[in-house]
């Protein structure tokens, strides 16, 4: 079991490279579309709010493999037509087609949340702002989407972890991913630990996220906390001690 | 029109093809909801439990399962459960010949155990959300554990569990597309049969994914409908 991780273990690293590079990208590509789309998707014109509908509703209802194959397989159909338009070299390639088939699904994933969330802001907030009269691209700045990531940063850490284990279906259209090295070794050596080691990096991987998101989210929600440890304070004991913490302030 | 030649019913076209692909996905995802409920259910009663060992195991198997890719999760089904009974039977028996899992029945136990992982959480959340006056007031007029989780909690697990195991019903038919990776003829396996064949990648996967679509569109509006008919008793805040 060791040995195999000694003979392969570089391997499968290169493979974790490349997997958080795959999932790295797409998943920041979706998230710069998600917004103005989610913007867009809010808006009362069918013109805009239709297509978007569409878009979503396909993304999250094919399997990612299925969407994978149309993109990578399906373009060879229109490879004269790719061609004499400049495509071809993009759609001949499977990590590119990776790319653009995770970022199109995580865009609609992204968006639903975002929709979520743009939703979810009191609309108290904004009518403040209106009051203060804020133009609408400050209205946005400074209200509505700090609030809105807010909501939603839960939700975009679950769909970024769906992603990372998503991609593992890059492998079979023979990209090197972890699944993609972890294939190649057991099909070298018929060794199952091969799988028990990929099992175990992309747990750590998945952990690791998990916590630093977690980190992030106690940071964006700071004011929250600041809140709820003053509460805590009784008004005997913010007397009693009023003394004490005025000397160490 | 050659496109709707390529997808009829016969000899010719692959309409009936993909029909009985179709059927394999679908017997796929079927046979993996029980299991996977029945084993989300164990999830959800171990991770309420009071002791701890029980606990630490649903814990386990929760992060566990929902920390790895489902391809990988099917792999490791696939080609280590087969090979762990090869093993053992030729411990018993050193002639038996090599056992080979049916990539159907990996693919039920694989998919089964990722629903298992998903829903235990799911019926968990539900089940705490229970008020617990109603246990206490099942334990004073003498019913046992049995019967309050039969009577009382279930129903009401079910109402509240059901926008979460919806989700989890999608996902399990979209994740049934993975066991065309190791070759069971489902839609998806299908769809590449037939792009070999006629080397029309974009109009098989497209109609793959338009079918697909329609069944997930469909299984939505059902739920959607159970959604409605569950919380009828329930005043709408």
């Amino acid at each position: 079991m060791f040995e195999l991780l000694i003979n392969y273990g570089p391997k499968l690293l290169d493979g974790a490279v490349m997997t958080l590079q795959l999932t790295f990208i797409s998943v920041s590509i979706a998230g710069l579309l998600s917004l103005p789309l989610a913007i867009l998707r809010r808006s009362k014109n069918i013109l805009w709010q239709w297509p978007i509908r569409l878009y979503v509703s396909f993304f999250r209802g094919t399997p990612l493999l299925a969407q994978l194959f149309l993109v990578y397989y399906g373009s060879g159909q229109f490879r004269p037509e790719l061609t004499e338009l400049g495509l071809w070299w993009f759609f001949r390639d499977p990590y590119y087609c990776a790319l653009l088939t995770f970022a199109l699904n995580s865009t609609a994933y992204q968006l639903e949340i975002l929709r979520g969330g743009l939703q979810a802001v009191p609309y108290g907030e904004v009518e403040a702002g209106v009051a203060l009269g804020m133009p609408r691209r400050l209205l946005y700045q400074k209200i509505i989407l700090p609030h809105t990531y807010r909501i939603a940063f839960p939700a975009l850490g679950n769909e970024i972890i769906l992603m990372l284990k998503g991609g593992a279906i890059a492998s079979v259209i023979t990209l090197l991913d972890v699944m993609g090295h972890t294939r190649r070794v057991f099909s070298q050596t018929f060794d199952i630990s091969v799988y028990l080691w990929a099992a175990l990096i992309y747990l750590v991987i998945t952990t690791v996220f998990v916590l630093v998101w977690r980190l992030l989210e106690r940071r964006l929600t700071r004011h929250m906390f600041y809140q709820r440890d003053i509460k805590r304070i009784t008004p005997v004991e913010a007397t009693s001690t009023k003394m004490e913490a005025s000397n160490v302030n | 029109m050659e496109w709707f030649e390529y997808l009829s019913f016969g000899d010719s076209g692959w309409g009936d093809e993909l029909a009985s692909g179709l059927g394999i996905t679908l017997s796929l995802a079927l046979v993996s909801l029980p299991i996977g409920l029945a084993l989300g259910f164990a999830v959800a009663a171990a991770s309420v439990s009071e002791r701890p060992v029980p606990r630490i195991i649903a814990f386990f198997f929760t992060t566990t399962i929902r920390g790895l890719p489902e391809l990988l999760t099917l792999f490791i089904i696939y080609h280590g459960v087969g090979l762990l009974i090869s093993k053992t039977l030729k411990w018993f028996n050193p002639e038996a010949g090599f056992f080979e899992l049916s990539p159907f029945v990996a693919g039920a136990v694989a998919l089964g155990l990722v629903f298992g992982g998903y829903s235990g959480e799911v019926l968990r959340g539900a089940w705490q959300a229970l008020d617990k006056g109603q246990q206490e007031a099942a334990q004073a007029i003498g019913m046992n554990r049995l019967q309050i989780f039969r009577l009382i909690e279930f129903p009401q697990m079910l109402r509240l569990a059901l926008p979460g195991l919806g989700n989890l019903w999608i996902n399990l038919l979209k994740d049934t597309a993975l066991v065309s990776v190791i070759a069971l003829s489902d839609l998806m396996r299908i769809a590449s049969v037939a792009v070999g064949a006629t080397k029309k990648p974009f109009l098989f996967f497209l109609t793959v994914c338009l079918i697909y679509w329609v069944i997930c569109i469909f299984f939505e509006w059902c739920i959607a409908k159970m959604e409605k008919r569950a919380n009828r008793g329930i005043r709408a805040s």
